[in-house]
């Protein structure tokens, strides 16, 4: 078949062109929001004493972390879904939340009695963490590489890995309310962990349903 | 990578630039023109990225990568240059193609024998593999895609010889569109 033959074929799909890509995936995380939201209440739920808790730093301070790495992510992602694959000027804002996350850890260190560092640490329920965090994140994260395959990003893993920040970082966004594990030790091993699964997921799943 | 800037380069990007916005607002003669005018370009790109491995499938690469750029539009940014777009899109499907013969472990010798007697082909033909995938098409698509594009034929045309809608000739035109760029990834 000669290329002009197909150009015609291809002239005379005046199928109206997708919307833009941006306002796909700005559905796509607003969505995924709501979907975690909705899993979140079902499943989990806040933590009794939310309200007290909302008073302590170290409370509050999960929610900063966790919206510093799903908003930074999500950031990135947008411009990774297209052909350029355009190194965001914004990449670097993907380290704010590990930076926090090590600025708190330290302040943790330097103000608790090391006797107490391995209890924190553990704190109660590392696992039912490691658990709910990829399972609140699941639906966002499918919801976000289907979305994604509207695009078409010049690296399908490492678009998939971001997307899986960002639904982890819903993930733990949720999570942060109903866990009763407030000290950054936990929070650096185990929600990191949770999130490190997610992202890898979304390397994986991604590195063959991005491909275009 | 992208063009020198000369004036030709640019004034070239604002042709493009244009016949493409003018193509995503429904102008299908300003879009063919302009699949028409890149062409070339695209062969230059995937023949020099495939330069060294034999030119073989260099056609191949260059119409699926018409098709990329049909099905992916949307995803150039009407404020943003398109040439680059462009660029991308075609890099990318030739990095494919070089992986996919690497995968098959099809480098250097056999190549060979294909760049002896390259010439005879004629430019802008592919005779295997789109032909091949349109064949793999099922039957209303396939028999779409072969009116419009091997006989030339109009979506009005076909409608009224298969006794379908317009609407409906155009649905199964771009189902089969987005199947045949499914067929390009996996072939199996």
């Amino acid at each position: 078949m000669k290329t002009d033959d197909l150009i015609a074929a291809l002239a005379a799909d005046d199928t109206p062109p997708r919307m833009p890509l941006r306002r796909t995936l700005a559905s796509a995380l607003a969505l995924s929001v709501v979907l975690a939201a909705l899993v979140w209440a079902m499943m989990l739920g806040p933590r009794p004493d939310f309200m007290t808790a909302m008073h302590t730093v170290r409370f509050v301070f999960k929610f900063v972390v966790a919206l510093a790495l799903a908003a930074s992510a999500a950031a990135v992602l947008f411009p990774m879904a297209l052909p350029l694959g355009r190194r965001s000027a914004l990449r670097p804002l993907l380290w704010l939340a590990p930076g926090l996350l090590l600025a708190a850890v330290i302040a943790e260190l330097a103000t608790l009695p090391a006797s107490v560092w391995m209890k924190v640490w553990m704190g109660h329920n590392a696992v039912v963490c490691m658990l709910s965090i990829p399972t609140i994140a699941a639906i966002p994260l499918a919801v976000m590489l289907f979305a994604l395959r509207e695009g078409a990003p010049a690296r399908p893993a490492r678009t998939g890995a971001i997307a899986g920040l960002v639904a982890g970082g819903i993930g733990a966004f949720f999570y942060a309310a109903h866990c009763f594990d407030d000290s950054p030790l936990f929070v650096a091993t185990w929600y990191t962990i949770a999130i490190a699964f997610v992202s890898g997921a979304g390397a994986l799943v991604g590195s063959r349903v991005l491909r275009w | 990578m992208d063009a020198p800037k000369t004036s030709d380069a640019e004034t070239r990007e604002t042709a493009w630039a244009s016949a493409m916005r003018a193509g995503l607002a429904g102008d299908s003669a300003a879009y063919r023109g302009l699949l028409v005018a890149i062409t070339p370009h695209l062969r230059a790109i995937v023949r020099r990225g495939l330069a060294g491995t034999g030119n073989a499938d260099a056609e191949d690469v260059v119409q699926e990568v018409l098709l990329a750029i049909h099905l992916k539009r949307h995803t150039w940014m009407t404020d943003q240059p398109f040439t680059p777009w462009l660029n991308a899109i075609a890099r990318h499907k030739t990095i494919d193609m070089l992986r996919k013969r690497g995968r098959r472990g099809e480098y250097s010798i056999d190549g060979l024998e294909d760049v002896l007697p390259a010439p005879m082909e004629s430019e802008g033909q592919s005779h295997n593999e789109l032909e091949r995938l349109v064949g793999r098409l099922d039957g209303r698509s396939h028999d779409i895609v072969s009116a419009i594009s091997l006989e030339g034929k109009t979506i009005g045309d076909v409608a009224k010889a298969q006794g379908m809608s317009e609407g409906a000739v155009r649905v199964a035109l771009h189902r089969g569109l987005k199947k045949l760029a499914a067929l390009y990834r996996d072939p199996s």
